[in-house]
């Protein structure tokens, strides 16, 4: 006899269809871990085929799922598998084969361990599916230990190298003091509400009397969040942690880890707190105004590329913040700003990871990420300049290219409500795109127009790898930004997340 | 069952905490001190649980701990990389990175 039951515990009925994406993720790693223990040196080159294959395995259930088109929920709606989740699970899963590609050459190539390299990549991945599913405290605060553990250590991944060093210990210090903060919040929301579910804190905090405790645990769970999405004013671990981790992990950083930390906010807030819209909206909107014009204003005075991209990076986090500043008003403009926020969401991965692989092609040949030594790109790989130019532009905003439709969902979502805090927060969004064309043009024109800083014209062989992954990220970038329909169709949906429970 | 008196002094190993992670320059107290944190929340959710008769916050605690301790782990890797690497474990000597 079954002893939870002796006991008078019932397991709690699994959906196994719904869980095999992540079932997947974990027998890639199990995989991984055989392979890397018992396989010795020659099973090497696998690894990164057997990654990404895995990763493409694991998007073959999200699409049944997406199919299948019913909403699941497990655990008494702890973990919820519907059309919000699967559009980010199959983002991350994507990202993370690009991610792959990126790294490929540059893993083999470097005398670091390769086997642990995916392991640990794989393990972040299984993090952030889980975080597109979570619909409860525990399972919110379990995917972002999950996929922020392994992403500390792929960041000193580099372990002698004194930059790779400090990229990590910055990265895990800030992470982890964000997460115990982000803990003090949410036990204080469970003592306050008795329940770690998400739509029954929504329910518990309802009215216009809230204890005082309640408005600063709501307080430490957003700021927790802020840490995760790099915002103004805590995000001065972003810039050194992309300069200094390998950059195949910076990519991943930027796009995967972010993406995950605006999912997880999203969900917490727009379940969870609707109601309360005077305690989370000033502060959200504080927040999304002070990381855009700090972001681009820092991001003028860059040097570096990797630099400038971590602090565009930072601005990019103030843009899809601002949608949830103004998410509170009404059931249309909390809509609204999931779609607009969903939406930017994946087109900001598609161009930034293309802006990291050009940047990891580039390093082949110079060893460096200083502007100066993009001077003459285009004279010599005129190839990468022009994929370079499509992601610069499209994260400026200009179109065709699929930036300018993310930022028009953004402006759309913030004029909905017709409020004044909606409209500044628009003009603000517009100001700060204007600051931020200079710097991306500044680039340009370097590949374009500047010579070669030391005369060396011999073209840039790009490994076959990081080529499909320019790509995938070209293809994105000028598909959406064409044909947005393609996306609106997803996000848009009026069943995309139930909100309001 | 007194809440308070254990809110409190969650509230206070909390402040100490945070206080720890902002001044000290050792990274291993700079982990004690976040380590002080969890171990607060851990407080509040076993007293906010048995306050509301609720299993839940203990389940809650139980996973924090198991966390830390995995994230601690990992802290612990990165400081003795960083001894090995500078021979000092000070947090506020490694800013090579600036901008």
């Amino acid at each position: 006899m079954n002893i939870l039951a002796a006991v008078g515990v019932d397991n709690p009925p699994l959906d196994w269809h719904a869980l095999a994406p992540e079932l997947v993720l974990v027998g890639l790693l199990a995989v991984l871990l055989l392979v890397d223990a018992f396989g010795g040196e020659r099973s090497r080159w696998a690894m990164p085929s057997l990654t990404g294959i895995g990763l493409l395995a694991a998007l073959i259930p999200v699409a049944t799922l997406a199919y299948d088109g019913v909403v699941r929920s497990m655990f008494d709606g702890a973990y919820v598998v519907d059309n919000y989740a699967l559009l980010f699970k199959a983002l991350f899963l994507i990202a993370g084969y690009v991610v792959v590609l990126l790294s490929t050459n540059y893993i083999a190539e470097g005398d670091y361990w390769e086997g642990e390299y995916y392991q640990l990549l794989v393990a972040s991945l299984l993090g952030m599916t889980v975080m597109a599913s979570a619909r409860d405290l525990i399972s919110v605060f379990l995917a972002l230990e999950l996929l922020s553990i392994p992403a500390y250590m792929l960041a000193a991944w580099r372990k002698r190298d004194l930059g790779s060093e400090e990229a990590g210990m910055k990265y895990y210090l800030m992470g982890v003091f964000a997460s115990a903060i982000l803990l003090y919040g949410m036990s204080l929301l469970y003592g306050m509400t008795g329940s770690t579910l998400l739509v029954d804190i929504a329910g518990a905090i309802e009215g216009t009397e809230v204890p005082a405790l309640v408005a600063l645990a709501v307080v430490l769970v957003v700021v927790g969040f802020a840490f995760k999405v790099s915002a103004v004013p805590f995000h001065t671990w972003a810039p050194d942690t992309y300069q200094g981790a390998p950059t195949p992990v910076t990519a991943f950083l930027a796009v995967g880890s972010k993406a995950a930390g605006f999912v997880a906010l999203m969900t917490v807030v727009l379940i969870a707190f609707p109601t309360q819209p005077r305690i989370f909206e000033p502060l959200i909107w504080a927040l999304a105004a002070v990381t855009m014009i700090v972001g681009n204003l820092i991001a003028l005075r860059q040097t570096n590329l990797v630099r400038m991209l971590a602090y565009s990076g930072v601005a990019q986090a103030g843009y899809i913040l601002a949608p949830l500043a103004v998410a509170g008003v009404s059931g249309a403009s909390a809509a609204m700003a999931v779609e607009a926020v969903s939406t930017y969401l994946v087109i900001y991965a598609a161009m930034n990871l293309g802006a990291f692989a050009v940047v990891i092609a580039v390093a082949r040949k110079t060893g460096s990420a200083e502007i100066d030594s993009y001077g003459g790109l285009f004279s010599y790989s005129p190839v990468l300049a022009v994929c370079m130019s499509v992601f610069l532009f499209s994260l400026a905003g200009i179109p065709p290219l699929a930036g300018w439709y993310g930022k028009l969902t953004i402006f759309l979502a913030l004029i909905e409500p017709g409020t004044l805090a909606g409209y500044i927060l628009a003009v603000i969004v517009g100001l700060a795109s204007v600051i931020a064309l200079f710097y991306y043009a500044r680039v340009a024109k370097v590949m374009f127009v500047d010579p070669a800083p030391d005369g060396d014209t011999t073209p840039i062989r790009v490994p076959m790898s990081l080529a499909a992954a320019l790509t995938i990220t070209v293809a994105v970038t000028l598909v959406v930004g064409v044909l947005p329909q393609v996306l609106a169709r997803v996000t848009g949906a009026e069943t995309f997340l139930s909100i309001g429970g | 069952m007194l809440l308070n008196q254990f809110l409190l002094l969650a509230a206070v190993l909390f402040c100490i905490g945070v206080y720890g992670v902002l001044t000290r320059r050792n990274g291993v107290m700079v982990l004690m001190s976040i380590e002080l944190i969890l171990n607060a929340v851990n407080i509040n959710l076993i007293a906010f649980g048995t306050y509301l008769s609720d299993a839940t916050g203990q389940a809650f605690a139980l996973f924090i701990i198991a966390v830390a301790a995995a994230e601690v782990g990992v802290g612990l890797a990165i400081v003795l990389m960083l001894f090995r690497n500078r021979r000092s474990i000070d947090i506020d000597a490694v800013d090579q990175l600036k901008g």
